[in-house]
């Protein structure tokens, strides 16, 4: 029988930590008790983008966009929107038509921009249901290159689609495919690189819970062109989600007859195993991923030999992002033309950020190459919260760089992210506003790459570290100018000696901050202030004495007695004895306390 | 070859139960220390011992790989792990406060455990939940939303 009507709920990260799973069930008792459950059909989805107003429920045919809902919630959902078709308006989005009435959600401005093209299947099938998947087009893709194509047809559809690496290098796919396709051996591999390691990039993740079996079909199709039979995926042990639905996925297809011996009955065998890390960022660089797949230490490996020559356990080896593999059966069912209508001239088709930090609608989103920086905050994000002025976007994670407010009308791509001194990188995109310090990010993401170093190579090991304790120098108001021109020639030294990606790319968030916020820099070492206010010792509380009621709330609040004044008259802080908690500011009511 | 059970007879039997599967796998030996690890909680010395002798590699690789990844434990753990997300999104919004405060509260510096053993502080990479963020997790609990006047609250809730 056909359900009159569909509710989803969404099980992605986010929304799953907003306790969905727990409104999934009440939603189940709830249709029980009521006798729908024949006739209204629950699912659990993929992420729907919109984190930010998460836990989301979606219920069709009507497309209501319910957004915050609690488990308080769903008997209102049920009773009324269920069962009387009253939808229950105070749960929608507060955008509203000319008119007054609700806007459908696909015409918001979150989603309006928007492309999606790998992201189609989240947030609209069952990534646990295989059957939901097929129903989608699944696995048609590689039924059409098995007994349509020969390998070499393969990848001459995926070079003439301009397809580029999604990890974040950029390095032209098909190119890829042709160097694994020509190396002979017995044993070639396919592996997809899950190990989704920069801090606030959350897009491979959302991809692997939504829509697993696009990524297992599209490594068929790369082992079918290359001649692998065997792939592995190596991801992230902090994605419980992700690696419970790939354990589902993979053995719904091994029971469809789709993986193993005999793939789909077609006569070529293919298998996937799953590899679990275990907290190390530099294995998402592909030779120290293809160590630690092996079960090393995750150290990088000398180039050449290239893994598409000697990869895992020494055999030819394939290794692809996540979503770059999301991209192929699309362009295997569309062709290459089809792809290379959307994007620019040299990145086509689209990218997948996941939009953090200091905007109003933190989530994932689709954008076709190209889309400038404006269009993405402005439109897509909603802007910067309380009412605070834009002031940085972060791409490419602790290998990127900071882009300026001045340069926001960049169209995205590859080559313009890289001339303006940044990277694409997989995909995360932080959002800063005035109250960020440049100083202060640059030195978080040094702390960062400085912890995640594997040690093997001394430019990086050692130059980092120095890079580090000259940026911490600075944020202590010890720095001199002299530093800012060392700090820039070890950044280039680093930059040009250093053993694997990781090292290659760490300083760029230093010297993207030098380049485009270099007055802030100056500022912490000739006046010693920090202008956004966020380095410690570069930050003196004040009271205003005109402003100070002398309620005493700042001195029940200060946890040091900093703080001495007589009731009804102007307070004062003790420079000496004030630790620059900001536990007074929190406390004052009248906006009497400045940093 | 030490033959010294570590941990209970159970956990022992469970142990040589999951190594003997992974006999026949390639590069077994990540995937060994994890089940183990998912056994006991943390990497006894023994039980590296074990699985270096299992897999026919020395004791020095095993310890090599578990100093190497964040997520392999050499101590035993506290009852309850605090871990605050310090990647990007958080800490623009300021979870670097709400752990220096967690450091504060519990006399520990991330990555240490309380002397009780009851709780554990660690400052974690992004776990992905950036649309919440600030965002720590108490074993698989996850809070959002912080800020620095939850620490106490939710030390609370954990004071048995």
């Amino acid at each position: 029988m056909l359900e009159r009507a569909h509710i989803l709920v969404c099980g992605g990260t986010g929304c799953t930590s907003g306790n969905s799973k727990k409104i999934y069930d009440e939603f189940t008792k709830l249709l029980k008790e009521n006798n729908l459950d024949k006739e209204v059909k629950l699912i659990m989805t993929g992420c729907f983008g919109l984190c930010a107003r998460g836990p989301i429920v979606v219920v069709y045919p009507d497309g209501a966009f319910y957004q915050h809902v609690k488990v308080e919630d769903v008997q209102e959902i049920v009773l009324e929107h269920i069962l009387k078709g009253r939808i229950v308006e105070r749960l929608l989005s507060k955008e509203r038509e000319a008119d007054g009435s609700v806007k459908p959600f696909n015409e918001t401005p979150f989603y309006k921009s928007q492309h999606r093209l790998v992201l189609r299947n989240c947030g609209v099938i069952n990534p646990e249901n295989i059957d939901e998947y097929l129903a989608y087009d699944g696995y048609l893709a590689y039924q059409k290159v098995v007994t349509e194509m020969t390998p070499q047809e393969v990848i001459d559809v995926i070079k003439a689609s301009g397809l580029r690496g999604r990890g974040g290098g950029g390095f032209p796919t098909g190119m890829k495919w042709q160097f694994a396709h020509n190396s002979v051996a017995d044993q070639k591999y396919v592996v997809c690189n899950a190990d989704e390691g920069d801090p606030g990039a959350f897009m491979d993740r959302s991809l692997l819970e939504g829509d697993p079996h696009s990524v297992i079909e599209a490594m068929m199709i790369a082992g079918y062109a290359i001649g692998a039979t065997k792939g592995y995926i190596y991801v992230r042990a902090e994605y419980p989600i992700a690696v419970n639905r790939l354990q589902i996925a993979i053995q719904q297809a091994l029971d469809y007859g789709i993986l193993g011996s005999n793939a789909m009955g077609l006569g070529h065998e293919f298998n996937i195993e799953l590899r679990l890390g275990a907290g190390a960022f530099v294995c998402g660089e592909e030779t120290a991923l293809l160590n630690s797949a092996e079960g090393k230490r995750g150290e990088p490996r000398q180039r050449p030999p290239f893994p598409a020559v000697k990869g895992l356990f020494g055999k030819p080896t394939l290794i692809n992002n996540v979503e770059t593999y999301g991209n192929i059966t699309a362009i295997i069912l569309n062709g290459a033309e089809w792809f290379t209508q959307l994007g620019t001239e040299k990145s086509k088709g689209t990218k997948v950020f996941a939009l953090g930090g200091k905007i109003t609608n933190t989530g994932l989103v689709e954008i076709p190459m190209g889309m400038t920086l404006r269009t993405i905050i402005e439109e897509i994000g909603g802007g910067i919260p309380n009412g605070k002025k834009f002031k940085a976007a972060q791409t490419g994670g602790p290998s990127g760089g900071c882009i300026p407010a001045s340069l926001i009308d960049t169209p995205i791509d590859y080559d313009n992210l890289i001339a303006i001194g940044s990277m694409m990188g997989s995909g995360g995109l932080i959002v800063m506003d005035e109250d960020t310090c440049m100083v202060d990010i640059a030195k978080f993401f040094l702390e960062f790459t400085v912890d995640e170093s594997c040690g093997k190579c001394t430019p990086c090991r050692i130059g980092n570290k120095r890079l580090y304790e000259m940026l911490d120098k600075i944020t202590q108001g010890k720095g001199t100018m002299e530093d800012l021109d060392k700090m820039e020639k070890l950044c280039y030294y680093i930059k040009e000696n250093s053993l694997c990606g990781l090292g290659q790319t760490a300083p760029n968030p230093v010297l993207s901050t030098l380049r485009y916020f270099r007055d802030e820099y100056v500022a912490h070492v000739r006046d010693k202030k920090c202008p956004a206010g966020v380095c410690k010792a570069l930050v003196s509380y004040e009271i205003i004495a005109d402003k100070c009621v002398g309620c005493g709330l700042c001195k029940r609040g200060c946890p040091v007695n900093a703080i001495t004044g007589e009731i009804r008259q102007p307070h004062v802080i003790d420079p000496d004895k004030c630790i620059k908690c900001g536990a007074c500011i929190a406390a004052c009511r009248k906006n009497a306390i400045k940093k | 070859m030490s033959k010294e059970i570590i941990g209970t007879p159970q956990q022992w039997e469970q142990l040589e139960k999951e190594l003997e599967v992974l006999k026949n796998e390639p590069g077994p030996v990540m995937k060994a220390m994890q089940a183990a690890q998912a056994i006991y909680g943390y990497l006894p010395i023994e039980v590296q011992s074990k699985i270096a002798s299992t897999f026919g590699v020395s004791l020095e690789e095993v310890y090599g790989i578990a100093t190497f990844y964040a997520q392999f434990n050499l101590k035993p753990k506290g009852k309850y792990t605090i871990g605050i997300c310090l990647g990007t999104a958080c800490y623009v919004k300021g979870s670097g406060l709400v752990i220096d405060k967690f450091k504060e509260r519990l006399g520990i510096e991330a990555g240490e455990t309380t002397a009780d053993q009851k709780f554990t502080l660690d400052a974690t990479r992004c776990i992905g939940c950036c649309g919440l963020a600030p965002v720590l997790t108490v074993n698989d609990e996850v809070y959002g939303n912080l800020t620095t006047d939850d620490v106490d609250k939710i030390l609370a809730k954990y004071n048995d």
